[in-house]
C-alpha cells in the first residue's frame, strides 16, 4: 500500500515535471538569444525584465482590470454562444429538412472570420461592451454549432432504437438517449469555441478597447513598450491554457464512461 | 411445449422492397409463417437474404411494402416494450452504470405502475442472475463482450417484454462464452417462459436453442423449408454429442449451403451485367 502511494506521488511529480520542462526550455531559449547578441538587446526584452513589469502592473491594479475585462468577455460571449448553439445543433443534427436549409448558411458564415466583422460592428454598435459581445458571440456560436450538429449525427441509432423497444416515448428519448450521448459533444464544442473566442476577443481589443489585454498590448506598442507587449502576449498564453484545462478537468468527470480506444 | 398453442406473431404475405442506386430490390418476397405462444423460432440462410429485415418487421423498426406483420391479429404498427430486441452491437448505453442500464426500462414512463421497490428487486434480480452483482457501478467500457451481452440481455428481461427477438446477438463472442450465453438463455427462458425469434448464421445455434428452424433461400427471401426440432427442452450440452442432433443438424446445413451458393451466384451475375 505504502509503496503503491508512494509511485503515486512520485509519478506526479514526474508529470508535473514534463508539464514544467518545456516552457523551462522555451524561457532559456529566450534568455539565450538574448545574450547571444543576435538580436539588439532594446527589441527583446529578457525574461526577468518583463516579470518586473508584470509586478509593477499588478501591483498597480491595472493589469489586473485588463485580466478580468478580457476573461469576462470571452465567458459572456461563450456562454451565449454555447446557450444558442447547443439547440440549434439538436435541431439541425435532428431534423433532416432544417439541416438542408441551415447547412450552407452556416458553413458560409463559419468560413468568414469573426475579424472581418469587427468594423461593421464597430460602425452598427460602437466600441462598447455590447459590440464585443457581439462579435464574440457571434465568433463562439459558429464554431460551436458545427461541431454540435457533427456530433449528433455521428450518434448511432441503435440507442434510439432500444430505447423505444422498451418503450420510450419521443420526450423520453431526448432526455434520457439524446442529451447524455451529447455532453461528449457540447464539451468539445465548447473547446473549440474557447480557442476561437480569444483568438477573436484579442483582435477585436486591438482595435477598439480601453481596457482588456489586446488595449494593453495596443497601448503599450504605441509607446514602443516592448516589456508590456510581451506581458500582454504571455498573460493571454497562460489565461488560454489554464481555461482549456479546467475545460479538460470537466470533461474528465463529465464524460468518464466514454471509451477513448473507440468502439 | 403444449400442443395446440396460441398464433402471437403472423406475417401475412409479406414483401419488402428497397429503392436502391441501381432501382428497386426486392428483399423478401410473399412470406408467410406464424410463431406461436412459448415458441423459440430461428431464420437461418445467407447473409444478406433479409433475415434482418423480417426482425425488423416484427420489432416494428419498418412496415412491409405488401402485406402485413401482425401481433395477436393486430397490425404491428411500431415498438413496444411487448417485444424486447436484441441487437448484434449490444446497444448498452455506454454512459450509464451497469445497474442503471438494467433500470433503463424500468424508469421509463411505460412502467410506471411498479413501485420503487419492485423496481430495485428487479434489477438485482437480473444482476444476480446475469452475474453482474460485482459490476453493478462499472461502467460499460470495463466489460468483456460476454458480460456486455449479458448485461443486454438482462435490460431486455427487465421489462418483462412477451417477445424476445435476436438480431444475431452471439456473433461477436467466442466459443466459450457463446456456449454459456446458449445455457444461460435456455435457463431463463424455462424459467419465464418467453416467445422468442432468432436470427442467427449458426445451424447448430439454432437446432440447440429452437424448436422451431425456418430456412430462409437466398434474396429475394422465402422460405425454404420449416423444419421442427423434437428435442425436449430442458436442453444441455450432452444434446449436441448425440446422433440425432448431429443430423439434423448436418441436414439443415447442407439445405443452407444450398442457398449460400445461390446468394453467390446471384452476387456474380450481378457483378457480369
Amino acid at each position: 500500500m505504502e509503496t503503491k502511494l508512494a509511485h503515486k506521488n512520485t509519478s506526479r511529480v514526474v508529470n508535473v515535471g514534463w508539464i514544467i520542462f518545456p516552457f523551462a526550455c522555451l524561457i532559456a531559449f529566450w534568455m539565450l538569444l538574448r545574450v547571444s547578441g543576435l538580436i539588439n538587446p532594446s527589441l527583446l526584452p529578457s525574461p526577468w525584465e518583463v516579470a518586473q513589469t508584470f509586478w509593477i502592473r499588478l501591483t498597480q491594479g491595472k493589469l489586473l482590470i485588463d485580466i478580468v475585462m478580457s476573461v469576462q468577455r470571452v465567458i459572456i460571449g461563450l456562454l451565449l454562444g454555447m446557450v444558442v448553439a447547443v439547440p440549434v445543433g439538436f435541431l439541425i443534427g435532428w431534423y433532416r429538412p432544417v439541416r438542408r436549409f441551415v447547412d450552407p448558411l452556416v458553413n458560409f458564415f463559419r468560413a468568414l472570420p469573426p475579424i472581418a466583422l469587427i468594423p461593421l460592428v464597430i460602425v452598427y454598435l460602437g466600441i462598447g461592451e455590447m459590440a464585443k459581445v457581439v462579435i464574440l458571440f457571434y465568433a463562439s456560436f459558429f464554431a460551436a454549432v458545427i461541431v454540435m450538429y457533427e456530433g449528433m449525427m455521428q450518434i448511432s441509432p441503435v440507442y434510439i432504437r432500444v430505447a423505444r423497444t422498451l418503450g420510450a416515448t419521443d420526450l423520453e428519448i431526448f432526455l434520457k438517449v439524446m442529451m447524455p450521448m451529447s455532453v461528449p459533444h457540447m464539451l468539445t464544442a465548447l473547446r473549440v469555441a474557447l480557442g476561437v473566442a480569444w483568438a477573436t476577443l484579442v483582435a477585436a481589443e486591438l482595435v477598439a478597447a480601453q481596457q482588456g489585454l489586446g488595449a494593453m498590448i495596443q497601448n503599450a506598442s504605441a509607446f514602443f513598450d516592448l516589456r508590456s507587449i510581451y506581458l500582454g502576449i504571455i498573460c493571454i498564453g497562460v489565461l488560454a491554457l489554464l481555461m482549456d484545462v479546467a475545460l479538460r478537468q470537466l470533461s474528465k468527470r463529465l464524460v468518464s464512461w466514454q471509451d477513448k480506444s473507440g468502439a | 411445449m403444449v400442443q395446440s398453442k396460441k398464433e402471437r406473431i403472423r406475417f401475412e404475405n409479406v414483401s419488402m422492397q428497397f429503392q436502391t442506386a441501381i432501382g428497386a430490390l426486392d428483399v423478401v418476397h410473399d412470406m408467410s409463417f406464424s410463431v406461436n405462444e412459448g415458441d423459440f423460432v430461428s431464420l437461418v440462410g445467407p447473409s444478406g437474404c433479409g433475415k434482418t429485415t423480417l426482425l425488423n418487421m416484427a420489432a416494428g423498426f419498418i412496415k412491409p411494402t405488401r402485406g402485413a406483420v401482425t401481433l395477436d391479429g393486430k397490425t404491428i404498427e411500431g415498438p413496444g416494450p411487448d417485444r424486447g430486441v436484441m441487437f448484434q452491437e449490444y446497444g448498452v448505453f455506454p454512459w450509464l452504470t451497469v445497474e442503471q442500464n438494467i433500470a433503463f426500462g424500468l424508469n421509463l414512463k411505460a412502467s410506471r405502475r411498479l413501485g420503487v421497490r419492485e423496481k430495485k428487486a428487479i434489477v438485482e434480480q437480473y444482476l444476480e442472475l446475469m452475474g453482474l452483482t460485482d459490476f453493478r457501478k462499472a461502467f460499460p467500457k470495463t466489460l468483456s463482450g460476454g458480460m456486455r451481452q449479458r448485461l443486454a440481455l438482462a435490460r431486455t428481461y427487465a421489462v418483462h417484454p412477451d417477445f424476445v427477438l435476436m438480431d444475431e446477438p452471439f456473433g461477436a463472442l467466442d466459443a466459450q462464452t457463446r456456449s454459456a450465453m446458449h445455457d444461460l438463455l435456455l435457463k431463463v427462458l424455462h424459467a419465464e417462459g418467453k416467445t422468442v425469434l432468432l436470427i442467427t448464421h449458426s445451424v447448430e445455434e439454432a437446432v440447440y436453442l429452437s424448436n422451431k428452424v425456418l430456412i430462409i433461400s437466398a434474396r429475394p427471401s422465402r422460405i425454404r423449408e420449416v423444419v421442427d426440432i423434437p428435442f425436449p427442452y430442458p436442453r444441455d450440452h450432452a444434446l449436441l454429442e448425440t446422433p440425432e442432433f448431429n443430423a439434423l443438424r448436418s441436414r439443415i446445413h447442407k439445405s443452407v449451403m444450398l442457398e449460400y451458393a445461390a446468394q453467390e451466384a446471384q452476387a456474380k451475375t450481378k457483378v457480369a451485367i
